[in-house]
């Protein structure tokens, strides 16, 4: 599903920074692969350069075997099958809750505004919150937001969803419902890669954790193991400043 | 200011009070200096000559441009006419409103100058005419303006090194000289090369009117095309990642998301803009383009009261200039979000 052999990514503003230095992490299909490690450890570029929002400046990208770092990449072909959360929902202010969920469905998969629509309060249904479908997001709590931003990036019919701290900016009560829809996603079979700082979550649904620090991944392994018996001292450290 | 309102000690009602009166005041005295120094001058006021500019309503004759036999007077769709056969046997159409009556009939004598018919004319006087070429100049010049800020702005932003420069020169030269300059460029120069070509593949000349607008129009897009990129830069970076991640293009990320949001924050700016534009549009008469301040002076010199015509003029941009405050500020109230 996705293959990131040996990725490299450098910053040149404000100072030259090696942001990732050789990254490699295969996802299988239904896979749900969570990465956890320090801020600024490179966590939201790698997740980034998955769907091209930053370009890799060296390794290969496979999306599907589709090779996105090929200038000639339909790269927006390749965003409309990956679906992305970020940390601040990104809603589009100035669109309804169901327009927010019909806009891309009609300009990138060419729908009908009636089967966008069908589409859209079939995924708010989901989420739990059909009947905000004509408010506008800033009426919306912030887990409220953010569950209209996955029902967003859900209404593409994607193939797989990146997540970029998902639940950092909410409110502690609201944490758990975004947890909630996340986890019946999973439990569905989306191939979801997914960067949090919820321990809980990850020991529940992760099929895999891996730990990033400086730059790269230090340590992958089942959330049993990761969580029981760290290998690296830097992993133990972490773990132990978090949990 | 206002928004400080209650980092003091609060103010009474006395206060409100005295200083609204003072106010009033002010705007009396200011007033009673005028009547005051004027008829220190011995201006006389006549309010009452204003209106015939506003309005034309009165008699008008249609006289005969030849001596001869008036031969046929018959109705022609719409109007009347009086045909006078002169002696060499040539015949002289005269034409008057189908309303308007004829005060000869067949077979008269008409001596050259003889009334044949008298009508009421009913027309926009000079001052009126004036301020709806101004108001046509104006809104021309706002449609171009805005069409070729948005452009230009988008250009301003490109990462394509020659229509971002391209962008940035257009914005250096055109706010780097006066309106005035520019005017005169526009018409005795381009103008001057444009009708030349024209006559010479045999097409008619561009009128300055439309000089004029160009002129406009691109004074103000230089000035819409720096509100644009602010505007567009101000909408945060997470809209147009958020839009492109779902798969959506640059041109349909920037038309679906970016510039709506853009646009609400520019309103404000851009009415500036525009009322700058209007008051702007003065500066056509140098050009023969008869708009309001032009045909203000022209009646000025003609009836010799500058006092009425000049504040009547100025009250006509107000009205101008504060409708399209209003209207701005009700899109405003209509996009609030
Ligand atoms: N657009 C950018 N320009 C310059 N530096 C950046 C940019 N994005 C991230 N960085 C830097 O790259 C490093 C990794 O950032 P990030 O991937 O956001 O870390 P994390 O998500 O793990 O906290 C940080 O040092 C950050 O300052
Ligand atoms: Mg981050």
């Amino acid at each position: 599903m996705i293959n990131a052999t040996n990725v490299h990514k450098f910053f040149y503003t404000p100072d030259k920074l090696h942001a990732l230095r050789g990254v490699s992490l295969s996802v299988a299909p239904a896979e749900v692969v969570v990465i956890i490690g320090p801020s600024g450890s490179g966590k939201s570029t790698f997740l980034r350069c998955l769907n091209r929002l930053e370009y890799a400046d060296e390794g290969s990208i496979l999306i599907e075997g589709r090779d996105i770092l090929d200038p000639d990449c339909e790269i927006n072909e390749v965003r409309a099958e990956v679906g992305m959360v970020f940390q601040s929902f990104n809603l589009f202010p100035h669109l309804t809750v169901l327009e927010n969920l019909t806009l891309a469905q009609q300009t990138v998969r060419k729908r009908g505004k009636a089967e966008a629509e069908k589409k859209g309060m079939e995924l708010l249904r989901k989420v739990g919150i059909a009947e905000k479908h004509g408010v506008y997001p800033d009426q919306l709590s912030g887990g409220q937001q953010q569950r209209v931003a996955i029902a967003r990036a859900l209404a593409m019919d994607p193939k797989a969803m990146l997540f970029d701290e998902p639940t950092s900016a909410l409110d502690p009560e609201m944490v758990g419902e975004v947890l909630d829809v996340m986890k019946n996603l999973a439990r569905e079979g989306m191939t979801m890669v997914v960067v949090t700082h919820e321990m809980g979550f990850a020991r529940e649904v992760a099929d895999r954790v891996v730990f990033m620090d400086q730059g790269s991944i230090l340590e992958v392994g089942s959330p049993d193991k990761f969580f029981t018996a760290p290998e690296h001292e830097r992993t133990k450290l972490f773990l132990s400043q978090i949990l | 200011m206002t928004q400080y309102r209650g980092l003091d000690k609060p103010k009474g009602r006395s206060f409100f009070l005295f200083w609204k009166a003072m106010f009033v005041a002010a705007m009396l005295a200011l007033v009673a200096f005028f009547w005051v120094a004027s008829s220190s001058v011995e201006y006389i006021w006549r309010w009452n000559r204003v209106p015939q500019y506003f309005w034309v309503n009165e008699a008008a004759d249609v006289r005969a441009e030849a001596e001869g036999d008036v031969t046929i007077i018959d109705r022609q769709g719409n109007e009347q006419r009086v045909v006078v056969r002169d002696a060499s046997g040539e015949e002289h159409t005269h034409m008057l409103p189908g309303e308007g009556k004829v005060l000869v009939s067949s077979g008269d004598f008409a001596y050259r100058g003889d009334v044949l018919g008298r009508y009421q004319l009913n027309k926009p006087g000079i001052l009126l005419e004036g301020l709806w070429v101004t108001l046509e100049v104006s809104v021309l010049a706002i449609i171009g303006g805005i069409v070729i800020g948005v452009v230009t702005g988008l250009c301003r932003i490109s990462i394509n090194p020659m229509l971002r420069w391209g962008a940035i020169a257009y914005i250096e030269i055109i706010r780097g000289s006066p309106l005035l300059v520019q005017i005169f460029l526009w018409y005795f120069v381009v103008g001057t090369l444009i009708n030349a070509l024209l006559e010479h593949v045999g097409l008619g000349g561009i009128s300055p009117l439309w000089y004029g607008v160009m002129a406009l129009a691109l004074f103000t897009g230089a000035y819409v095309a720096e509100i644009v990129r602010a505007g567009i830069q101000s909408v945060h970076r997470g809209q147009m990642e958020a839009a492109r991640s779902l798969g959506m293009s640059y041109a349909q990320a920037m038309r679906k998301v970016i510039l709506p949001q853009a646009f609400r924050r520019i309103m404000p700016p851009l009415a500036g803009q525009f009322i700058s534009l209007i008051k702007d549009s003065s500066l056509l008469g140098v050009i023969a383009i008869r708009e309001l301040t032009k045909a203000t002076r022209e009646v000025v010199t003609t009836s010799l009261q500058p006092f009425e015509l000049w504040i009547v003029c100025a009250v006509l941009y107000l009205v101008l200039t504060f409708t399209l405050s209003l209207f701005v500020q009700y899109l405003e109230r209509r996009a609030i979000r």
